[in-house]
């Protein structure tokens, strides 16, 4: 155990170079971003689901509506409160939020998503 | 003795671990948004039918004039990009050929004058029995509840297994952003995106509310729309009273764009 030294040295150099992100970033977490509602979507108080749920699963609920818009033909969603909505990203969830600048994109890139939606579907429908 | 031990506890701790994984990947299936009281639905004003088909009568689109807001309608309407100078780069979903072309196996050696100079309108033929379907290694490409042959731009990997597949060069390929070569944008279809393959949709989007494709609604009653499966639609009708011909039957894909010449 002649190496006993440099072998702990070495050790503790390796533990700290692998947790560097971790207390390098200690106590000054970047804040949460906040999302601006349009005019619109404050207005209708609601959207198509509760905001606690839209809040953890809209990708989700947007897989089942990309799938079965293109894949069975539904086009309609009626939410638990019996209201229908055209499934659509850009003429019904833009339709309210179509400032996707600062409703998508703040929370997406504060969480590294990058979805990548707009390279076909129209950011901007309304052209605002 | 040993052996055969050590052989059944092997096997009984890789079922244990198969059996506790069950639960686990149940789990996580679940875990959609699937289950949350809401449903999906048609709308009310949807058109249905077993095969959608078409009928065009070509006599009464003798001109390439007469096919121009036809082909303009569907390109503005689907965000084609038409202004790609590439031939061989170019979008098409309804387009113009000579019957040459178009009608491959029924040339004769000496034809009709007018028909062998009129255009004739080609567009995606919705196949009964789609060979690009079987090419999909992603099944982007499907045949819809109504018959149509529809694209999953989301599925779609950009192999092009389909475009080699069809025999009717419907499909093409986005080898470019399509986005700066579409004219005037629609904001309420979905333009697409380099690397997918794209074709006519028989206006699936249009059907699902009730309205005509816009070619036939452009066509001014040259082209009629309607379910091939119900002997009292518009193309059944004029199916029974007109002699018409389809492109390449020999093939067996069972087109169901039929032409009146």
């Amino acid at each position: 155990m002649k190496d006993k030294k440099i072998i702990l040295v070495g050790v503790a150099i390796f533990v700290v170079v692998v947790t560097f992100p971790f207390w390098y970033n200690l106590g000054r977490s970047a804040p949460a971003p906040e999302v601006v509602l349009t005019p619109k979507a404050q207005a209708a108080e609601v959207c198509v689901m509760p905001t606690e749920f839209m809040k953890a699963d809209h990708m989700k609920l947007l897989d089942v509506w990309r799938h079965d818009v293109v894949r069975n033909g539904n086009r309609i969603f009626v939410n638990p409160d019996g209201k229908a909505f055209e499934m659509s990203l850009s003429n019904t969830c833009l339709d309210c939020h179509s400032n996707t600048t600062e409703f998508c994109d703040r929370c997406h890139d504060y969480a590294s998503v990058r979805p990548y939606c707009w390279d076909c579907h129209i950011e901007n429908p309304k052209g605002e | 003795m040993e052996n055969s031990r050590r052989r059944f506890l092997q096997i009984a701790g890789v079922s244990a671990l198969g059996l506790g994984a069950t639960p686990v990947l149940n789990a996580f299936a679940a875990s959609g948004a699937q289950g949350s009281g809401y449903h999906l639905d048609r709308n009310e004003n949807a058109a249905t039918a077993k095969q959608w088909a078409m009928v065009i009568d070509t006599r009464k689109l003798s001109t390439p004039e007469s096919l121009r807001p036809i082909i303009n309608a569907c390109n503005t309407i689907h965000n084609v990009p038409t202004e790609i100078q590439n031939k061989n780069q170019e979008i098409k979903w309804i387009w113009e050929a000579p019957y040459h072309n178009a009608f491959t196996d029924e040339v004769q050696k000496f034809m009709d004058e007018s028909v062998e100079h009129r255009p004739f309108l080609l567009l995606c033929n919705q196949c009964e029995n789609p060979p690009c379907v079987r090419a999909c290694p992603t099944q982007a490409t499907f045949k819809n509840k109504e018959g149509i042959v529809m694209m999953d731009f989301h599925r779609c990997i950009g192999c092009r297994f389909c475009m080699a597949a069809c025999p009717f060069g419907a499909r093409s390929f986005n080898f470019r952003d399509p986005r700066p070569f579409i004219k005037k944008t629609n904001t309420e279809f979905p333009t697409r995106m380099k690397g997918v393959v794209e074709k006519c949709n028989f206006c699936a989007e249009r059907l699902a509310v009730g309205k005509k494709p816009a070619c036939v609604e452009a066509s001014g009653g040259a082209i009629a729309f309607g379910d091939l499966y119900d002997p009292n639609s518009d193309v059944r009708k004029l199916l029974k009273e007109n002699y018409t011909i389809r492109r390449k039957i020999t093939l067996g894909t069972e087109p169901s764009v039929y032409y009146i010449v």
